[in-house]
C-alpha cells in the first residue's frame, strides 16, 4: 500500500492532436502527470519526440503518433495505432490547428487554398478522428471530447477570416455532436482556452506583449479540472455550450 | 451468388434475409433491408458485437535475394511477433488460389517490408507457408511502420483497392482483426441507437478474427485457426441477464459466435469475462449454448460460412434460403447483403418486406 494520492486521470488513455506544442504540450504534460496514458500526435517526428520524452522523464505514460489530421487517410490509422498502445480512447481532445500563412492576410488577399487548408486541419481534421473515436466511446457508453476553439470563431477578428471561420464551423459542429451524443454517455465539449504564450500566437500577432497572455500550462490544469469532472462549468458546458478560460498570466481567473 | 465489388452507397442499407427457425413451416423466410433491424429485434433481445478495428494486415516485401513476396498476418503472438501466411508475388488482384508459392525461405532468414525488416521464426508444420515473423521494431515504431507499410486484407473480386477505413465497422476499437469483421459493417449509429430505442441491448467483446481464406489447400482445411478474444465484464454479465430473462443473444457475426460458445465451452456454459483464446469450429452439428442468432453476411450453400448457420437453423429452411439469395441475386463477401437467422425475428407484427416462403 501506499500512501500516494489516487492520481485523478489514473489509467485512462487520452489522445491529444497538436500534442508537440502549445497547449498540446502543456496538456500533455498535465495529463501524463494526472495518471493518464497518452498518445500525442502531431505532424513532425522531432518535437513530437520531444514531448512524449518530457512526459516519460516526468515518469508518465506517452506514446507519438507521426501524421498530419488533414490526412484523409490518417484518421483510421491514428485511432487503430492509439487503441493498439493505450487501449480504447477515454479522452479526445482535438487541439491541432493551423492560422495558414503569417503574417495573417486580409480576407481579400487570402487564397482560397489557404482557407482550405484551414477547414482540413481544423475542421474536417477533427471531424474525422471525432468519427473513428467516438463511435468506440458511444458503443462502451462512456468518453470525453475536447474541441479547442478560439474567441476568433465568434469575433470578426480582422485577417483571421479563414482560421475564425474553420473553428466557427468546428464550433457548430460541436453543437450538434452534443446534441446527437445526448443519452449516449460520451459528452463534448467546445473550449475557447483565450490567447496564451505559444509559438502560434507569437505567430499571428508577433509585436503581443507576452506578460498580457495566458500561460498553457495553468489553462491545461483547468482543461484537467473540465476533464475530470471537477469543474464547476462542466455540467453546464456538456450541453455544447462553449466553455472560455481566462487564467491570464497573473492568476486572477476570469471565466466567460 | 456474386460476391460484392465494391461498397454500397450507404453501409447501412443493404439487402436483409431474414431466417426464422421458430416460425410455421413455409414462412420462415422475408426479405427486408437492414434498416428494417430494429423491427426484428425486442426489448430483451442483446446484440453482442466484435469492436476489433481491422489492422492493414498484408504486407509487401522482398526476401534477402529480392524475391517479391506478401505476408498476411493472422493473429498476434505478444510483442514484436506475428504469425503471417506467405505469398508469393503479385497482390489481391490475383486469387488467392493463383497466386506463385512465396520463395523458399528458411527460418532465421530475412524479409523486409518497406522499412519495416523481420526475420522469419518457425513454420507451422501445417503448411511451411504459415510462418511466425519476428519485426525488428516495437511499441510506437512498430505500430507506426505496420500502418504505413500495410494495407487491409482484400481479395480479387474487388473492383478496387480498399482504404483502411472502408474496412472498419462504426464501432472498432482495438485493432486485433486480420481481416474485417464483416458482419457488422451494415450497422450504422442510425439502426444501433434505434435498437437501443426498442430497448435493446448492445454489448462488445474483441475477437481477433483471422483470415478467411489464403488459397494453401493445408492451411484452408484448417481455417480458422486458434483466435484470441476479451469478453468484458460487462458484456458476460448483459449475456447472463439476456438469458435469465428469456432474450435472446444476436451475435453479429461468426467471430463472436465463436468468441462467446469458446467461452463458454471453457467454463461449463457460462460465458465469463476474461481474456481467452478458441479452436472451437462452429459445425451443422454444433449445439449453441448462449447464442440464439446471428447477423451474417450474405453467403452462398457451399461456403463454410453458410455451413455454420445449421447450427442456428434447420437443413430444409437453409436450403431455401440459399435458393432464394441465389434467384434474388444476393451479393457475397465482405461489403456484400446480410443474413439474419432469428428464431421469433418473424414472429413481431409490421416487419417490412416480403414473404419469401419456405
Amino acid at each position: 500500500m501506499t500512501h500516494e494520492t489516487q492520481k485523478v486521470l489514473q489509467g485512462q488513455a487520452a489522445l491529444i492532436t497538436g500534442g508537440s506544442q502549445g497547449l498540446g504540450r502543456a496538456l500533455g504534460k498535465a495529463l501524463g502527470a494526472a495518471g493518464a496514458r497518452l498518445v500525442l500526435v502531431a505532424r513532425h517526428t522531432e518535437p513530437l519526440a520531444a514531448a512524449v520524452a518530457e512526459i516519460r522523464a516526468a515518469g508518465g505514460e506517452a506514446h507519438g503518433i507521426a501524421a498530419d489530421v488533414a490526412d484523409k487517410d490518417a484518421a483510421a490509422a491514428i485511432a487503430g495505432q492509439a487503441a493498439a498502445l493505450v487501449g480504447p480512447i477515454d479522452l479526445l481532445v482535438n487541439n491541432a490547428s493551423t492560422l495558414g500563412p503569417v503574417p495573417l492576410r486580409l480576407l481579400l488577399d487570402t487564397d482560397c487554398e489557404d482557407l482550405e487548408r484551414a477547414l482540413a486541419v481544423n475542421l474536417v481534421g477533427a471531424f474525422r478522428l471525432t468519427k473513428a473515436i467516438a463511435g468506440p466511446m458511444v458503443l462502451r457508453g462512456a468518453g470525453t471530447i475536447v474541441n479547442v476553439s478560439s474567441d476568433a470563431a465568434t469575433e470578426a477578428y480582422e485577417r483571421w477570416g479563414a482560421y475564425g471561420a474553420s473553428k466557427a464551423a468546428l464550433e457548430q459542429l460541436g453543437r450538434v455532436w452534443a446534441a446527437e451524443l445526448a443519452g449516449t454517455g460520451v459528452r463534448l465539449y467546445t473550449v475557447d482556452p483565450g490567447e496564451m504564450d505559444t509559438r502560434m500566437h507569437a505567430d499571428a500577432i508577433p509585436e503581443a506583449d507576452r506578460a498580457e497572455l495566458s500561460d498553457p500550462a495553468r489553462v491545461a490544469d483547468r482543461l484537467l479540472a473540465l476533464v475530470a469532472g471537477a469543474d464547476a462549468d462542466a455540467a453546464a458546458t456538456a450541453a455544447g455550450a462553449r466553455l472560455a478560460i481566462r487564467v491570464g498570466p497573473q492568476g486572477a481567473e476570469a471565466v466567460r | 451468388m456474386r460476391p460484392a465489388r465494391t461498397y454500397p452507397h450507404r453501409r447501412d442499407d443493404v439487402r436483409l434475409l431474414v431466417i426464422d427457425p421458430a416460425a410455421p413451416a413455409g414462412s420462415g423466410l422475408r426479405e427486408t433491408r437492414t434498416p428494417a433491424l430494429p423491427d426484428l429485434l425486442g426489448p430483451d433481445d442483446l446484440l453482442v458485437v466484435n469492436d476489433a478495428a481491422t489492422l492493414p494486415a498484408s504486407l509487401r516485401g522482398t526476401d534477402e535475394a529480392g524475391h517479391a513476396l506478401e505476408a498476411r498476418l493472422v493473429a498476434a503472438r505478444g510483442g514484436a511477433r506475428f504469425a503471417a501466411v506467405l505469398f508469393g508475388a503479385g497482390d489481391w488482384h490475383t486469387r488467392t488460389e493463383d497466386r506463385p508459392a512465396p520463395p523458399e525461405i528458411a527460418p532465421g532468414a530475412r524479409v523486409r517490408f518497406g522499412a519495416l525488416g523481420a526475420t522469419l521464426g518457425r513454420q507451422a508444420a501445417l503448411s511451411p507457408r504459415l510462418v511466425e515473423l519476428h519485426f525488428d521494431l516495437e511499441g510506437d515504431a512498430l505500430w507506426a511502420a505496420l500502418y504505413k507499410e500495410g494495407r487491409p486484407v482484400q481479395y480479387a473480386h474487388l473492383a478496387h483497392d480498399l482504404p483502411l477505413w472502408a474496412v472498419q465497422t462504426v464501432y472498432a476499437t482495438r485493432p486485433w482483426a486480420f481481416e474485417m469483421p464483416s458482419a457488422g459493417r451494415p450497422l450504422s449509429w442510425e439502426i444501433l441507437l434505434a435498437l437501443r430505442r426498442r430497448g435493446v441491448r448492445w454489448a462488445s467483446l474483441t475477437h481477433a478474427a483471422g483470415l478467411s481464406a489464403t488459397g494453401d489447400p493445408a492451411i484452408d482445411a484448417a481455417l480458422p485457426l486458434a483466435e484470441a478474444f476479451e469478453i468484458p465484464a460487462a458484456t458476460a454479465r448483459a449475456v447472463a441477464e439476456t438469458r435469465a430473462r428469456d432474450g435472446r443473444v444476436v451475435a453479429v457475426g461468426t467471430t463472436v459466435v465463436r468468441a462467446l460458445e469458446g467461452a463458454a465451452a471453457q467454463s461449463a456454459g457460462v460465458v465469463r469475462a476474461g481474456r481467452g483464446e478458441t479452436d472451437l469450429r462452429i459445425t451443422p452439428a454444433f449445439r449453441p449454448h448462449v447464442v440464439d442468432g446471428v447477423l451474417s453476411g450474405a453467403h452462398a450453400a457451399q461456403e463454410s460460412h453458410f455451413q455454420l448457420l445449421a447450427a442456428f437453423a434447420g437443413p430444409e429452411l437453409l436450403a431455401a434460403a440459399a435458393a432464394h439469395a441465389e434467384r434474388a441475386g444476393f451479393l457475397t463477401h465482405e461489403l456484400g447483403d446480410s443474413m439474419l437467422v432469428l428464431p421469433g425475428a418473424l414472429a413481431a407484427h409490421g416487419v417490412a418486406g416480403t414473404e419469401v416462403g419456405a
